[in-house]
């Protein structure tokens, strides 16, 4: 985290955007493999948002499709090296 | 009321393909005889499971997408429960954003080599 007398150079700190709201995506599919693992760290957990930059909404929509992909299979719980 | 709702469920892989039809079949007799209605069914074949159920690491998935009764779906559950050909299952009620996703889905708009921006056009 940037401390408060450390410089903050700009180019780093970039405005982070909800994905879905700007590209419009309505429903997050929990069978869409691929797609899901643009959420989801190497080690099978799901990104937080202070990463992601996800609007809450969408974050807790991302979250359940991602519990129902691990239900089914689709995902692993826990994964090693998932990419 | 008829709703929405989407059913994928994993058979063993140690079924022969007419073991593995006719248990399909009898899920989409259960949901025909209670008037329901089938609108989509897909078979995505065998596929590694990402982790193993059951001691098995390959499974059978099917996609079945219906209209029918709220009531319809504790009867299909239990008819999955009990037969223990099906590994796992997972019914799902389809909202309005869902059921757009699912046409656009039908027509192939999100073929193989999609990337996130085609899919977000709505």
């Amino acid at each position: 985290m940037t401390l408060q007398n450390e410089p903050i150079n700009n180019d780093q700190v970039l405005k982070k955007y909800c994905r879905f709201k700007k590209s419009g995506i309505k429903y997050i599919d929990y069978k869409d493999a691929n797609f899901l693992l643009k959420f989801v760290n190497d080690q099978g957990k799901i990104l937080p948002r202070r990463l992601t930059g996800t609007s809450l909404k969408f974050q807790r929509k991302v979250a359940q499709a991602v519990k129902r992909a691990r239900h089914i299979a689709v995902l692993p719980y826990v994964a090693d090296s998932l990419k | 009321m008829k709703k929405n709702y989407e059913t994928v469920f994993i058979l063993t892989p140690v079924l022969s393909d007419d073991q593995m039809k006719d248990a399909v079949l009898k899920f989409i007799k259960v949901i025909t005889d209670n008037k329901g209605e089938v609108i989509n069914e897909e078979h995505w074949g065998l596929k590694k499971l990402a982790y193993s159920i059951e001691h098995k690491n390959t499974g059978f998935y099917h996609l079945l997408e219906f209209k029918a009764e709220p009531s319809l779906v504790s009867k299909l559950e239990i008819e999955l429960r009990r037969d223990e050909k099906v590994m796992r299952f997972l019914t799902v009620a389809i909202d309005k954003h869902a059921l757009i996703y699912n046409e656009r889905r039908r027509k192939g708009a999100f073929n193989k080599k999609e990337n996130k921006e085609e899919t977000a056009k709505k």
